[in-house]
């Protein structure tokens, strides 16, 4: 939305800013604190980053009105010093009013939030990296089969990845919901999600494919689904991150040196064993051999007797189940956001081109390189950056080798 | 309700500068998608580089005229290097790859890193008061018949853009009528069978990739001198996704139809919002909405109106039925 | 040009050739598609080119026209290597192939597609269309158009558009669209398959005149009967494999090809 006010309206007058004094409290002493690093985003882009000065006083210009937010990077705090509440270092609805300079405060107090040496640093956000790598590499492998029984790359592949965080948010959060736990909740969250891939199979490309449409249509055809799901989405669910209730805070364990919250290693593992599980599909049962029978040749297929609308059908809800499940994975894994498949769409376009369209392997090991790249790259990069590293890889993969790290090169046109 | 003034601001915001540029950015979509058979997801990367280009060079000591050529250049050293690696690929990859580098763009520009050039997230404003010098007409007079007026200011960009697009659209006519925009046109039905007549594929759909690009650029050029503003933000992918409504609305492959898909969708965007604004004030929604959501419904609205239209009328409205009843086998 | 005195064993040299395969071999995922040691192509006849299902007579004739790359091996139209020459530069030379599934292009015309066709048409490239005049040399390519149409009796539905042609109409003008690039050597993949047997005999009469015109023809072909009818000489592939040549009478004698085509054309 913010393309079109910036396009209707002149550019605005006063001038918004958030900012505030970083200081440590102890009694009523307050001691400033320099060099602390401030991220300022809006609907999960980056608009900032403010640095303290030595009076403690940080601030960040803004574009304009709205509902922002703030996150203190913990890295940035000096030996002895630590948040008083390790996860009150996020606030996600700093709400900024026009020609307003917001201030807002993080509070801290002494502790031991030790400096981080290299080892550690890399480690972090290798295992970071790695659970990003299985969010994409599960939204990746849905993609990559839906597009290997039907040609068809979904636009509108990151709205069934956001229909599954919102199922998860509504039975396990929302007000009007059942309110179950996280854990009992994601079963329905994956379940409605697969359904709702196999009804968009049913009550929309199933049509089109008899009507003939080709491809390129198709795709134009997903474009709209996309911004007509996603707007949707904006109005019933409004635009701000939502946090989940359990596992919203959990104590670090060890692992070789490198503190890890487990939820994380819970991702890594449940997304491990599920892309395995769909492996083995793949190749020991009957409709997942129809399956890759119909990716690599459906007049084939369909001349040896394999009902090719039905494998379709299981195909939409295997792959839109998995990416509902990416879906809840990225909900836990950060928070729910009405955008949030919009913004993991191309990420996963990127996973499913570096490991070769089409290739359901490819599309994992893409997936993990992908995350992986990401994360790890902040240590030398700007945070605002990493995306766009990510895509660029895309395209200098395309440059010299453009069937993909598993792709065969015969397969293209 | 006030009907008239909503229809006057529909009216005024369907021939508007916006219109134009949006115009000139479907004509080369056009070119591209419609005659062509490329799928740019990316024609919104186009316009920013085309815009950024003008803005950036004026912003750090060049002419406004030379920024206008930088602007281009810019989109033109785009087009290269996204159809370099891709159009020898299959149709999908170029559609991955526009629309990935339209957001690369866009996540640069605004970035802190990219600030000392583009200024971020703020963007660059001021940079085209040597075009708004060029005015022959009153700045702050109002021309036109009764509540139906246009600024001087606005009214200059007007009579610019929309020269623009009938050159544009004047040098599509040709080109269409040549054998290149035969070779084109043949290519998109089939390129093996262009290929096994000894043409160069590649070399055709680099061309069409460029030219649209170029177009796009020049029309991100014209949405920033008529903002006197550029921020990265206005050139989000639904940017791209209106310019495909737009041309789908007006017929793919048709010479006219950007130029009417433009002045249809412009008309019924502020329409939508001219309604919903005073319906809302009216209060017949009780709490039900508030003002954000009609700005949502409306994009839910244009995406459905997307499918229904490729799906139930894809040749637009000056396309031949008969052209694509064609069954390709 | 006469095939009496060409031994018929597999990789024969021959008189005059204009395309010449060395140690050609593609494979797919470990499958030999195509293996051929020799094979030579002689100017100025017909040969047609036979062998069951998966031979890989299509592959051959992708990869002689640039659609397919060699793992290995050389060939050479005209005594100059084609290795890696792109397929829109084989044409150029002097090769043009039809299709197995007919691509006509289906929202153009009849007679646009024919002056597709036509190469160097200076009105072709962007800056010819914008800058140089175009329209004398387009109004020649469309008397030949018209020409090549009447001849191949077409001309009645030159305005229609490609797409509203039956299945033969479209082989018909695929062959004829071929013929105004002005080949040395026509290559046709299966110009017959559903074709109706009156079209089918109009089709070998125009196959016929290519090679009265001076062209050489290659063609695969299914129908025995056919090939007989119109070939100077056939090859007969199997399993990527040349394992026969010879003059139609020899071919439909040998014990090798009965063997290996007729056999297992039975259950294909």
């Amino acid at each position: 939305m913010i393309g079109l006010i910036a396009l209707s309206a002149p550019a605005h007058a006063q001038a918004e800013t958030v900012g505030g004094t970083i200081q440590v409290a102890e009694g009523a002493e307050r001691t400033p604190i320099a060099g602390v690093v401030i991220d300022i985003s809006l609907d999960g882009e980056d608009i900032g980053t403010g640095t303290s000065d030595d009076t403690g006083i940080w601030a960040v210009d803004v574009p304009g009105p709205g509902t922002y937010q703030a996150e203190l990077d913990v890295e940035s705090l000096p030996d002895g010093v630590a948040p008083t509440d390790p996860d009150s270092t996020l606030l996600d609805s700093v709400i900024v009013r026009a020609g307003q300079n917001k201030v807002i405060a993080f509070r801290l107090g002494e502790g031991s939030v030790a400096a981080a040496n290299r080892y550690k640093q890399l480690g972090n956000l290798f295992i970071l990296g790695l659970k990003l790598g299985a969010i994409i590499a599960l939204s990746a492998v849905g993609l990559s089969l839906i597009y290997g029984v039907t040609g068809l790359i979904n636009f509108a592949h990151g709205e069934l990845l956001t229909f599954g965080a919102l199922m998860l948010y509504f039975f396990h959060v929302s007000g009007g919901g059942p309110g179950w736990p996280l854990l009992l909740a994601a079963i329905p969250a994956v379940i409605l999600g697969g359904l709702f891939g196999g009804a968009q199979d049913r009550l929309l490309w199933r049509p089109l494919r008899k009507r003939r449409i080709g491809n390129i249509a198709m795709m134009v055809v997903s474009i709209g689904l996309a911004l007509a799901l996603r707007n949707f989405f904006l109005i019933i669910f409004d635009g701000q991150p939502r946090s989940l209730r359990d596992f919203a805070i959990q104590d670090t364990v060890d692992i070789l040196g490198i503190p890890v919250v487990p939820k994380t290693l819970v991702i890594i593992g449940a997304s491990l064993v599920i892309l395995t599980c769909v492996g083995l599909f793949l190749q020991k049962t009957k409709t997942g051999i129809a399956v890759r029978a119909i990716a690599d040749n459906k007049d084939l297929a369909e001349s040896s007797g394999i009902d090719v609308q039905s494998v379709i059908l299981s195909t939409w809800i295997l792959g839109a189940g998995l990416a509902a499940l990416s879906g809840v994975f990225f909900g836990v894994s950060e928070s729910v956001q009405y955008n949030m498949g919009f913004r993991l769409l191309l990420l996963t376009f990127a996973a499913t081109v570096l490991g070769g369209l089409g290739t359901a392997y490819g599309a994992m090991l893409g997936g993990f390189v992908i995350g992986i790249a990401i994360e790890m790259s902040t240590y030398w990069i700007d945070t605002e950056l990493k995306n766009a590293l990510a895509l660029g890889l895309l395209i200098v993969m395309l440059l010299f080798r453009p069937q993909g790290l598993l792709g065969r090169k015969e397969r293209l046109g | 309700m006030d009907w008239t003034e909503i229809l006057i601001d529909a009216a005024t915001a369907s021939i508007g500068p916006v219109a134009a540029a949006y115009a000139l950015a479907a004509i080369g979509l056009n070119l591209q998608f419609g005659y062509s058979g490329l799928l740019n997801f990316g024609q919104a990367g186009f316009m920013l580089v085309g815009g950024y280009g003008a803005a950036i060079t004026v912003e750090h000591g060049g002419s406004f005229w030379l920024g206008i050529l930088v602007g281009i250049a810019a989109s033109v050293v785009l087009g290269l290097i996204l159809g370099g690696p891709t159009l020898r690929l299959r149709a999908d990859y170029l559609a991955i790859v526009t629309i990935s580098a339209a957001e690369i763009l866009r996540l640069i520009v605004r970035s802190g890193w990219a600030e000392p050039l583009t200024n971020g997230v703020f963007g660059i404003q001021g940079f085209a008061n040597p075009f708004f010098d060029l005015n022959p007409l009153a700045t702050a007079g109002r021309y036109g018949w009764g509540d139906f007026t246009f600024q001087g200011r606005q009214l200059w960009v007007m009579i610019v853009g929309w020269s623009l697009v009938g050159l544009a659209t004047l040098l599509l006519w040709k080109l269409i009528a040549s054998p290149w925009g035969r070779a084109i046109r043949a290519i998109r039905e089939d390129e093996d069978a262009a290929r096994a007549l000894g043409k160069n594929v590649f070399g055709y759909k680099l061309q069409s990739l460029i030219l649209g690009g170029a177009l796009g650029g020049a029309a991100g050029m014209l949405l920033a001198v008529e903002q006197q503003n550029i921020v990265s933000d206005s050139f989000l992918p639904q940017l791209t996704f209106f310019l495909y409504v737009i041309v789908i609305l007006g017929g793919a492959g048709t010479i006219l139809g950007p130029i009417f898909g433009a002045i249809v969708f412009r008309f019924l965007f502020q329409f939508f919002d001219g309604f919903m604004a005073q319906s809302q004030a009216e209060g017949w929604y009780g709490d039900l909405l508030d003002a954000t959501d009609a700005q949502q419904i409306k994009l839910v609205l244009v995406g459905a109106g997307l499918m229904a239209l490729m799906v139930f009328r894809p040749q637009g409205a000056f396309g031949n039925r008969e052209e694509l009843l064609i069954d390709d086998n | 040009m006469t095939t009496n005195t060409i031994a018929a064993e597999p990789g024969v040299a021959k008189p005059d050739p204009i395309l010449v395969v060395d140690g050609l071999q593609r494979t797919f995922g470990g499958l030999h598609a195509v293996d051929v040691d020799h094979l030579e192509i002689q100017r100025n006849t017909i040969t047609s080119l036979i062998g069951p299902n998966g031979a890989g007579k299509t592959t051959l004739f992708n990869l002689l026209t640039g659609f397919d790359e060699v793992d290995a091996g050389t060939f050479s139209l005209n005594g100059e290597s084609l290795v890696g020459v792109p397929s829109y530069r084989v044409a150029r030379r002097g090769m043009v192939r039809t299709f197995q599934l007919t691509k006509s292009l289906g929202r153009l015309t009849v007679l646009e597609n024919m002056m597709f066709g036509a190469p160097d048409n200076p009105g072709e490239s962007l800056s010819g269309a914008m800058f140089r005049r175009w329209r004398s040399a387009e109004a020649d390519i469309e008397a030949r158009s018209r020409e090549l149409l009447e001849r191949f009796g077409m001309d009645h539905m030159s305005s229609e558009y490609a797409g509203s042609l039956s299945g033969g109409q479209r082989k018909l003008l695929e062959m004829a669209r071929s013929l105004m690039v002005e080949p040395d050597i026509v290559m046709l993949d299966e110009p017959m398959a559903g074709v109706n047997p009156v079209l089918t005999q109009s089709l070998l009469e125009h196959i016929k005149a290519l090679r009265d015109d001076g062209r050489t023809v290659v063609f695969v072909e299914h129908d025995m009967d056919v090939v007989q009818e119109i070939s100077d000489w056939v090859i007969v592939l199997a399993e990527g494999q040349v394992i026969a040549e010879g003059r139609p009478e020899q071919i439909a004698s040998n014990p090798i090809v009965i063997d290996a085509y007729l056999g297992t054309q039975s259950n294909g």
